[in-house]
C-alpha cells in the first residue's frame, strides 16, 4: 500500500499521466508473472490453442 | 547530535558512509569486506563498520540517505523503451522482471534490511531521504572541497535522466544550474568504444585511458563528425545511430563497426592492436575537448575561480590534468570516489547540509589536504595487538620491530628492488590505493612495470603504474607543481629527468614502446612521459610519508611506485588476512602489516593458494 502511494505521489509530482496506461499493463502483466510462477504469455498461448 | 547514514547500493559499487555534524566520520565500500568485486548488493557489512567506526547504533541514527531515485530512473527507463518502440523488445525483457520484482521496491527493500541490524533502525519511511543522483555526486563534491563558493560540474554515464550536470555550490546551499540527458552521455560514449575495444563497461575505462598514449588520435575527427556533435560551450548531442545501449545489450551496433571499418574485439580472446590504441586515444581526445569546451564555457559564465567534479569521467585524471594546465579555474578539487560509491557520502552531505540546513565548516589549515575528507583514509583500521593475532591465527611468520626499523627496512627492501605489500591504518575510500593498501616498488627500476603487471598484478603488460611522491619534491620530479592527493591529476615527468630516444626507438609503436626506458624513473613513466600522481602529505599520512623520505635517503629518489594491493578482478585487500592471502599468492617479495614485517622465503609454502585464477578478470 505504501508504495502504491509513493507511486500516485511521484505521478502527480511528475504529472506524467501518459505513462499510467503503460504502468498498468506492466502490472498486469507483472501480477502473471506472480501468478503463473513462469512466462506472462503462457495463459494467452494456452486459451489460443 | 545529528547522524546521517548514506547508502549506495542496487547498481554497482555500493557503499556506505557516516556523517555526524557535517563532518565525514566512515566510508567504506561493500565490495572490500565481501571479497566481490563492484558488489551491488545491499552494503550490510559496509553499514555495520560505518557504525562501528563511529561507535554508534543503527537505532541512533536520525536519517539514511540514498544516492538516486528509483522510481525516476524506472520513468527515464519506460521513455526510453517507448521512444525507441517496437526495436529494444530484448532489453525490456530483460530489464522489466527485475523492476517489476525488486528495483521498483527499493524504498521497501531497503528499509527492510535495515530493521535487520543489531540495534535496527527505528525510524521510518520519513526518515529516509532519496536524493537525485547527480545531486549526490555534486555534495560529494562541494561539500568536503576546500571552497566557499565553487562550480560543481558532474559527469558519468547517467543517474536518472541527467547524465552531466552543473551547480552552483555556495557555503551550505548547492543549487543546480542546468542539466544533460540521457541518451546523451559522455560517460556513454567513452563506455562504448570502452565495450568497442574489448574491455568490461563500467570497469574497463581506466584501461582504455591506460591505453590512449600507445595511439594516434586518428578516429577522433570521424568521432567528432559523427559519433558526438560537440558545441563551443562544450555541451553535446550523440548520435543514436551508432549506439545500442537504449534499446540492445550492446554499447555499440553494426553501424558503429562499419564506421570504424571492423566488428568491436572479443574480450580476452583477441590480440590488442596498433587500431584499439589509436581508437581509445581518440574516445580521450574527444572527452578532453568536451571537458577543456565546458571548463571554459563556465569560467566565463560565473567567474567563479574554483571547480569541483565528481562522477566516473572525473576519474579520467588525464583529462583533469589538462584541465588544470588549461587554466581556465584557478582551483580544482576533485572528489576521490567520483563513482557511484562516492554517491552514499554525497546522499548524506546532501541531506545534512540541503534538507537539514547543517551548517558548512571549511577547514583553514594552510597545509594541504584542505578538505573535508582525511586524505580519504576512512575505512576499517587495526590495531597492532589485532594484526598480530589475526595474522597468527593465518599461519603467518613474522617479526615486529620498531617503527624507525619496520621503516628502514621497508626503504632497503624497495631499493633493492624489490615488491612490497604495504598495509598501514585506515583503508582508503574510493578506486585508489594512497599508502593505506597499497604495493610499492622502485621506481628506478626498468623491470619493475612488467614485474608488477605479470608476476604480482596478474594484469595486462600496457598498464600503467603510479607515483606516490613527497609534496615538497613533487616539482623536482614532474611538471606538476600543486597538490594531488587523490592521485587524480596527470602530469609530464620533468625534462631533465626524461632520457632521449634513439632514431630507431622513436620508429617503435604500440606496446613496443613499453620497453624503452623513457626517464631515471622508468617504472612510473608512461609512454607520453606522463605520470598519474600522487602527492604525499607529511600531516595526512605521516608513516607513509617517513617511509618515502627515507627511501630517499637511500637513494636519491623521493618517490616510489604505488599500485593497490590487490590482484585484477580482487578487490583491494582490507583485512591483515586478505593481505596475507594476498602476498602468499603472488609474487611480492615482503610484507609489511603495521610493526609486523613478513619476509615470503620465511613463509610456510602450503598457505600459498593459486590466486592467478581466483577471481573473475575485470
Amino acid at each position: 500500500m505504501a508504495f502504491l502511494v509513493e507511486l500516485y505521489r511521484f505521478m502527480m509530482a511528475r504529472k506524467k499521466f501518459w505513462l499510467v496506461p503503460v504502468l498498468l499493463m506492466l502490472a498486469l502483466f507483472g501480477g502473471l508473472v506472480v501468478l503463473t510462477h513462469g512466462s506472462a504469455v503462457a495463459p494467452f498461448i494456452y486459451t489460443l490453442f | 547530535m545529528s547522524i546521517v547514514l548514506g547508502i549506495s547500493a542496487f547498481y554497482h559499487d555500493s557503499a556506505a558512509a557516516l556523517v555526524v555534524d557535517g563532518k565525514i566520520v566512515a566510508a567504506a565500500q561493500e565490495e572490500r569486506f565481501t571479497r566481490k568485486k563492484h558488489d551491488p548488493a545491499y552494503p550490510r557489512n559496509a553499514v555495520d563498520y560505518v557504525l562501528r567506526e563511529a561507535g554508534l547504533m543503527l537505532d541512533e541514527v536520525d536519517f539514511v540517505a540514498f544516492y538516486d531515485k528509483p522510481f525516476l530512473k524506472f520513468e527515464r527507463l519506460l521513455e526510453t523503451y517507448l521512444a525507441f518502440a517496437p526495436r529494444g523488445l530484448a532489453s525490456f525483457s530483460t530489464a522489466m522482471p527485475v523492476w517489476l520484482k525488486e528495483k521498483l521496491f527499493q524504498k521497501d527493500m531497503l528499509l527492510k534490511e535495515l530493521k535487520k541490524h543489531a540495534g535496527g533502525f527505528r525510524g521510518g519511511m520519513d526518515k529516509m531521504l532519496f536524493a537525485e543522483h547527480h545531486i549526490s555526486h555534486a555534495a560529494s563534491a562541494f561539500y568536503p572541497s576546500p571552497f566557499e563558493k565553487a562550480v560543481v560540474l558532474t559527469l558519468d554515464g547517467v543517474g536518472e535522466w541527467a547524465t552531466a550536470t552543473v551547480a552552483i555550490g555556495d557555503g551550505h546551499t548547492l543549487t543546480l544550474e542546468k542539466e544533460i540527458r540521457f541518451p546523451h552521455s559522455l560517460g556513454l560514449l567513452y563506455s562504448a568504444v570502452t565495450y568497442y575495444t574489448g574491455f568490461k563497461v563500467n570497469s574497463g575505462e581506466y584501461k582504455v585511458m591506460g591505453l590512449a598514449p600507445y595511439g594516434e588520435p586518428k578516429y577522433a575527427a570521424k568521432m567528432m563528425e559523427n559519433l558526438i556533435h560537440i558545441k563551443p560551450d562544450g555541451s553535446f548531442h550523440l548520435n543514436q545511430e551508432y549506439f545500442d545501449y537504449c534499446t540492445g545489450l550492446t554499447m555499440t551496433n553494426a553501424k558503429f563497426d562499419e564506421l570504424f571499418g571492423q566488428p568491436a574485439r572479443r574480450p580476452e580472446s583477441e590480440q590488442l592492436t596498433q587500431f584499439h590504441m589509436d581508437m581509445a586515444a581518440s574516445v580521450q581526445a574527444v572527452t578532453e575537448e568536451v571537458m577543456l569546451r565546458m571548463a571554459k564555457a563556465l569560467a566565463k559564465e560565473y567567474k567563479i575561480p574554483n571547480l569541483c567534479m565528481a562522477g566516473g569521467v572525473a576519474l579520467n585524471c588525464v583529462a583533469n590534468g589538462k584541465l588544470l594546465r588549461d587554466g581556465a579555474f584557478k582551483n580544482i578539487w576533485i572528489q576521490p570516489a567520483a563513482g557511484d560509491a562516492g554517491g552514499a557520502l554525497g546522499a548524506a552531505l546532501a541531506a545534512w547540509h540541503m534538507e537539514l540546513g547543517g551548517e558548512r565548516k571549511i577547514s583553514k589549515a594552510k597545509t594541504a589536504p584542505r578538505d573535508g575528507m582525511h586524505g580519504s583514509y576512512l575505512g576499517p583500521a587495526f590495531s597492532q595487538q589485532e594484526i598480530e593475532t589475526r595474522l597468527k591465527a593465518a599461519g603467518a611468520r613474522f617479526e615486529v620491530l620498531t617503527e624507525a626499523k619496520m621503516i628502514d627496512s621497508t626503504a632497503k627492501a624497495l631499493a633493492d628492488e624489490k615488491a612490497v605489500g604495504w598495509f598501514q591504518g585506515r583503508m582508503e575510500f574510493g578506486p585508489r590505493a594512497l599508502g593505506g593498501r597499497s604495493i610499492l616498488g622502485d621506481p628506478r627500476s626498468p623491470s619493475m612495470q612488467k614485474t608488477l603487471n605479470l608476476k604480482v598484478k596478474f594484469r595486462e603488460s600496457f598498464r600503467p603504474f603510479a607515483p606516490s611522491v613527497l609534496r615538497e619534491d613533487v616539482a623536482d620530479w614532474f611538471e606538476l607543481d600543486a597538490d594531488s592527493p587523490y592521485m587524480l591529476l596527470v602530469d609530464g615527468v620533468k625534462a631533465k629527468r626524461r632520457k632521449k630516444m634513439t632514431a630507431a626507438e622513436q620508429k617503435l609503436f604500440g606496446i613496443e614502446k613499453l620497453n624503452v626506458a623513457r626517464s631515471d624513473i622508468p617504472a612510473v613513466t608512461h609512454v607520453d612521459y606522463s605520470a598519474r600522481i600522487q602527492t604525499v602529505h607529511a600531516d595526512t599520512n605521516p608513516l607513509y610519508h617517513k617511509l618515502i623520505s627515507a627511501f630517499k635517503k637511500r637513494t636519491g629518489c623521493a618517490l616510489v611506485v604505488n599500485t593497490s594491493f590487490n590482484v585484477r578482478g580482487e578487490p583491494i585487500v582490507c583485512t591483515p588476512e586478505d593481505a596475507f592471502r594476498c602476498f602468499m599468492g603472488t609474487d611480492l617479495d615482503l610484507l609489511v602489516v603495521g610493526h609486523c614485517v613478513l619476509h615470503k622465503a620465511k613463509q610456510d609454502k602450503k598457505l600459498a593458494e593459486d590466486y592467478k585464477n581466483k577471481y573473475e578478470l575485470d
